[in-house]
Parts: C-alpha cells; structure tokens; sequence
C-alpha cells in the first residue's frame, strides 16, 4: 500500500505524454512475452479447426465459373474439391491454403447454361462443404469501355436527370405562402425518411452476404453513424466559419448542400445495386426501369431546392448541387459492376442511411410552424405523403 | 479432326443420295454420325482432364482400391478332429484417417486399417473363427450375414454383444450358405458405424468350384464427409474416380467374375452397369445358374451378386453406377481390356 502510492508518486512526477504512453508500453511487452513463450497455459486449441469461407465475387465465362473466395473464419482453409450441381468438377487456383481474411479465386471448369441454377460446392480438405448458389445463370460481361458507358448512360438516367429535373419545382417552391412550404418541407423529410430505411434494409442484407469477419451488419451501423458524425462535424466547422447560422437551424444553402450529400450517398447505393443486378444478369434493362427511377428520383430534386426556396442561388450552384445527388449513381454502377464487394458496399448503404439521417436533423427546424411545433397536422401530412410517394414510387422499381 | 468431320459431311451427302429401304438403315447413319462428333468434340471444355474430374488413382492410403481388387483372404486353415477344415482370422478394429478423394481427409473406423475390411474366403461347409479386437475408441461388433447361431450374431446384447475398446470377442460358425456376403458393425448409431466404414466382404465358394477366372471384389460405397447424412463422394473400394485414370486391366474373351457388394449408407438404392457388354447375374451367388442377362443391376444395402462376363472387344470400357450423381460424385470406372 505504502509502497504503491510512493510509486504513484514517483510517476507523477513524470512528463504527462509519457504517462500516457506507460500503460502502452506495458502492454506490447506484455503482448511481446506472451507470444515468446507461446502463450503459457493455453495449451492446444480443442476441437476441429473452424472453417467458414464467405464467396465475394461470382465471374460466368463460357464454360467457366470464377468464384473469389475469402477466408473469413479463425483458421486456415484448404479446398481440396469442388463440385457443381452434385458432380466433381476440375478447377484450378486452389493452391495451398487460404490464411485469415486473405482470399483465392478458383477457376471451375462447368459447361454452365444460361438462364439455370448452379450449386457449387466446396470441399475443403476435412471434408466440410460451403455451399454458393448462382441462382440464374448468365455472362458476366466485360468491364470495357462499351459497359462504362452503359452504366454511365444508366446512371445518368436514373440519377442526374431526374434529379435536376426535380430541382425545376424551384421557381414553384419560391411562389408558395411559407405554410405551404412547411408541407413540401415535411413531404422532403418523409421522402428522406423512407430512403434511411430502405437503405438500411439494404445494407443489413448485403452485410448478411459479405465476409462477417469484418463486422456483417455491425458495418451498416458503424457507416450510420459515421457519416452522420463526419456530416454533423462538416456541417458545425462550416458554420463556425461562416458563423450566420440562421435562428432555427442552418442556412438554406448549407441545408441544400447537406441534403445534396446525403442523396448523393443514397444514389450512390442505387447505382451499386444496379451495377450489381446488371454484372450478374439480374437486372432487365428497359424503359419500365428507367422511368420507375426517374419518378422516383424526380422528388429527390424537390428535397434539394426546398431549403434554398427563399434565397437565389445562381445556375451554377443548382447544377453543381445536382451533380452531387445525382452524379454517384453513375459511380455506384461503375463500382456495382466491377470491383464489387459486400462489405464495402454495406458500409456504403449505412453511410448513406447516416447522411440522410443527418440531412433530416438538419431539415427538421424548418418544418417548425408559428407555434414552435415540428409535428404540426400539416407536417405529418406532408411527412406521410412524402413517404406513401416514395413507397409509391418505388414499386415501379425493384433491384 | 478435319478428317473425322470430312466423313461425317460424307457421311450425310451419302446418307441423303441413298433411298431408304427400311426405317433402321437412317439409325444406323445416324449413329455412326454421331460417333464421328465423339471423336471430334473431344477436346472441349469439361474435358480438361483425361477421364474425371479429379485423379482418384494419386490418392495414397494405408490401403490401395486396386489391390483391393484380388485380395483374397483364405485365412489360417487346420484340419478339426471330424475332417472339416477350420479357417482362423483376427479382425481388429481401428480408428484411421482416410483420403477420399484428393486432399479430402475423413476420420474412419475400419476393420485391419482398410476399407473395406479384409476379403474372407472359405468353402462351404468350412468352420469359420474369426477372433475380433477392439482397437478402436469406440465399441464396436462384427455382425455377419450368412446361416448360424445366435451367439455368432455380432449384435449388442447377444452372444458376446458389444465389444468395448480394448475388448476382443470370438465369433464362431459353418460356412453356410454358399454365395457372397458381407460382415459390418452393427453397433447403435447403426448408419454411422456402416458409413464409417465398418464393413467387408465374406466370399464362400460352393463345394464344386465355380469356373477358374479372374476374380474382383467391388464394394459400393460412400463418405459423408460434412456428417450432414448425405454423401459427398461416391466410389467402388473406398476412393472416387479410383479406376478412372488407372483402369482395371482384364484379358480379353477370358472370364471375369466380379464379386460386388453395396454397404452405401443414406441412399436407398445403388447400382451397377457395364458398358460394350453383358454379364450373368447370380443374385446373392447363392446359386450357380444366373437369373438375368444384363448389363444393369440395381442393389439396395447389403443387397451384393455375382457378375460373370468375357470381353469380347480390346479398348476401355466404363462401369459405373448408372444413378449419374454417384457416376459424378466418383463412382466410375474404366476396365482395360487387352489382348
């Protein structure tokens, strides 16, 4: 006792920054000796080993299906066979085994049809299976410049166009008596509002599907909540310089640009997940696609050139503010497409669900009638049908 | 290959120009066309490797599906007091890990560190002991199919019941009836002790002998190596595609009597076919008249016969279960037959 306060002591005469990193230092030599002598006590590990593979990345060619697989249990992993639809199979990229979190992409020799349904299974060298399903299947086509330029084409369809032809209510919006506004406010918010939960259904089902050794559906939340923080500390930093926020909340202009971003994120997950349908062959392109989006993305414009109804932005704003909601479905699609990954795309659909959380934070203070009220009857009118629009809407479309 | 597609547009022109007198004259062009695209479409994909879709004959074990084959086990024979023969065999159980197929390991429990278990032969009327030790982990029996007493039985609870780790029971009877049987455990959980590859094969020849030949014992088989109760390789003798890449050699227009057994577990039924010929079938083996003239037959568990055929024609010619999952899941095989 005597002896640990005179130590106490002792430390405390010490400079602050390296008491700080005491505890630190303490623990890699803690760490350090722990694996020299190979863990003491802790013996041999009980039980088989644990393999659980998670399959990333699904290519068709003639003749060949491509699985990238990814390691996502605490030990290492060997396939020693492959099978599809019940018959073995030869296959080429198995070589050695596939460490922690590390993958291997096998090239399986199957005169696949299109249009049927595949089972491959793979056996590993202790005879377990893990099962992937092609559930149509269908050529993944090449990434050359001919597809960027339809997923360009698509992304433009269904989010710059109808996005800017959205912002066009702007002249209306500025013409309504301010109750009016509150409503089309309101109507925003439930637009928003229904976006963050299709986004996070969205994003809890990709999680269900990409290697859970990196968070699964934790990612969702994380990218939630991280990009509601970095919006939020963006948005403050911005209004401490600026420092003419207005009474009730930001101004119109920071607002529009917020809401922007977080549409923009939203668009983005809508581009991954058509890239996504079209590489695996599930997505029918056509009007019937186009048009649904566009409908349904129309209103996102609406929700942009709300809060700026009262100030005059000039043409170069508006389209920048356009490009920034709109122009992430052409990258989405182009990353759908291409160098798609479950987990990242998960983390996306979350930071996109953050970002609108985030816009409808910020958006809510002008919805607030003369009373100081937020969920006044028109609000929740506005707020209600934006949402039944949404739903509405995104029936046309299903990716 | 530009020559075999050369034949085949000759084949049509010809096929066209000639009246057709009787409707199999087009059948027969017709298959000779299409064997000339066989011939031509040989290279394509699917057909990376030669046979199968792995190299079952690179797959090392304590024990070789080929010797397999023509390894007879005719055990330690004295003459008894009364002038019968008495054929002594120890069979000691064991816990031995397995290669199923190429880097696919399964945790087994086998008779003599082989699966099948040894091949026993007696003759009828012989006096069969057979000593068993347990080296295993787990208890286990040897149950035997065939006519005897129920203290030779090899079930729990009876006779010497269940043999403990460690234990050892001697399992004594006639050679009775002639024909082809089969021994297995048939300790409780039944299908796992058989699907983890308890089981072998009892051969009793009938008094007259039957005809010299070249003898191969087949025990259909399977390995559910995920324990999900489904099996994941398929194989005659323990190793899928084991025949493929390594044929069985036979001797043209000479006898060959196969001895096929099925012991698979967690499918009903399994089978057996032959391509380019016909076997007599004697069902059990239990008599010396064949009842079919076939090139298929379907057997249930512990369903076995006897299979006696000449091959006419040199070449490679399959046998596999004619159910196309096990012929996929490794249950094929090529005979080579030469002159």
């Amino acid at each position: 006792m005597e002896a640990g306060t005179t130590a106490l002591r002792r430390a405390g005469r010490l400079p602050a920054w390296a008491l700080g990193l005491l505890p630190l230092l303490l623990i890699a030599v803690a760490i350090g000796a722990f694996a020299a002598l190979d863990g003491p006590g802790l013996g041999e590990r009980t039980g088989p080993p644990v393999e659980e593979l998670a399959v990333e990345k699904t290519t068709l060619k003639p003749g060949v299906i491509e699985l990238t697989v990814r390691n996502d249990g605490p030990d290492a992993v060997r396939i020693a066979q492959v099978t599809v639809n019940d018959a073995f199979v030869s296959f080429t990229g198995a070589d050695g085994s596939i460490e922690r979190l590390s993958t291997q992409t096998l090239r399986i020799q199957e005169p696949w049809i299109e249009g049927q349904a595949y089972e491959v299974a793979l056996l590993t060298s202790t005879g377990a299976t893990i099962t992937h399903s092609i559930d149509v299947a269908a050529e993944t086509p090449d990434a050359d410049l001919g597809f960027f330029g339809l997923m360009a084409l698509l992304g433009l369809y269904v989010g710059v166009i109808p996005v800017a032809l959205g912002m066009l209510w702007l002249p209306w919006v500025r013409s309504i008596p301010s109750a009016w506004l509150r409503v089309v406010m309101a109507l925003t918010v439930g637009l928003l509002l229904f976006l963050a939960i299709d986004a996070t259904l969205e994003g809890f089902e990709l999680a269900g599907e990409g290697a859970q050794a990196f968070g699964g559906v934790a990612l969702v939340l994380l990218g939630g909540v991280a990009s509601y923080l970095a919006l939020t500390g963006i948005g403050e930093w911005i209004a401490d310089r600026r420092a003419r926020a207005r009474d009730s909340g930001a101004s119109g202009s920071h607002l529009a640009l917020l809401v922007a971003i977080g549409i923009g994120l939203h668009n983005l997950g809508e581009g991954l997940a058509i890239g996504v349908s079209y590489a695996t062959g599930a997505l029918a392109l056509g009007a019937f696609l186009v048009v649904g989006f566009a409908l349904h993305n129309t209103t996102e414009g609406l929700a942009i050139v709300a809060p700026i109804a009262s100030e005059k932005p000039s043409w170069k704003r508006l389209l920048a503010l356009g490009l920034i909601a709109g122009g992430p479905a052409i990258a989405g699609a182009w990353i759908g497409a291409s160098a798609f990954n479950s987990s990242v795309a998960a983390f996306l659909f979350g930071a996109g669900a953050g970002a609108i959380v985030q816009v409808i934070v910020q958006l809510s203070p002008t919805v607030r009638d003369d009373r100081g009220r937020v969920l006044h009857p028109a609000a929740v009118a506005g707020l209600l049908g934006g949402m039944a629009l949404m739903f509405t809407t995104g029936l046309l479309v299903s990716v | 290959m530009l020559g075999a597609s050369a034949a085949t547009a000759g084949a049509a022109v010809l096929h066209k120009a000639v009246p057709h007198a009787h409707p199999w004259d087009s059948d027969a062009h017709a298959a000779s066309g299409h064997g000339h695209e066989m011939t031509a479409g040989n290279g394509h994909a699917g057909h990376t490797t030669a046979h199968a879709a792995f190299d079952g004959a690179s797959v090392s074990n304590r024990f070789d599906p080929h010797e397999i084959l023509r390894d007879f086990d005719y055990g330690k024979t004295s003459r008894l007091p009364n002038g019968r023969t008495l054929r002594e065999w120890e069979l000691v159980a064991g816990d031995i890990e397995i290669e199923v197929a190429p880097g696919v390991k399964f945790p087994a429990w086998s008779y003599n560190n082989r699966i099948p278990g040894p091949t026993l032969r007696a003759r009828e009327g012989d006096r069969v002991r057979v000593t068993f030790l347990n080296g295993s982990k787990h208890p286990h029996t040897i149950h035997w199919h065939g006519i005897h007493p129920a203290v030779a039985d090899g079930v729990p609870g009876i006779g010497s019941g269940q043999i403990e780790p460690g234990g050892k029971a001697v399992y004594e009877f006639d050679a009775e009836p002639f024909g082809l049987h089969l021994y297995h455990c048939h300790v409780r959980p039944l299908a796992e002790h058989i699907a983890k590859g308890m089981y072998g094969t009892l051969i009793i020849d009938p008094k007259e002998p039957r005809p010299e030949a070249d003898e191969l014992v087949m025990v259909m088989n399977g390995f559910d190596t995920n324990f999900d109760r489904a099996n994941e390789v398929y194989a005659v003798n323990t190793v899928g595609f084991a025949f493929m890449d390594k044929p069985i050699v036979v001797k043209r227009d000479s006898l060959t009597r196969i001895y096929l057994v099925n012991v698979l577990e967690y499918d009903p039924i399994n089978s057996f076919h032959v391509h380019g010929n016909f076997f007599d079938y004697f069902p059990t083996g239990t008599s010396k008249t064949p009842t079919e003239l076939t090139d298929t037959v379907m057997l249930c568990q512990g369903q076995r016969g006897i299979l006696e055929l000449k091959f006419p024609h040199a070449g490679r010619f399959m046998f596999h279960a004619h159910q196309s999952e096990f012929t996929e899941l490794g249950w094929q095989g090529f005979f080579e037959v030469r002159d």
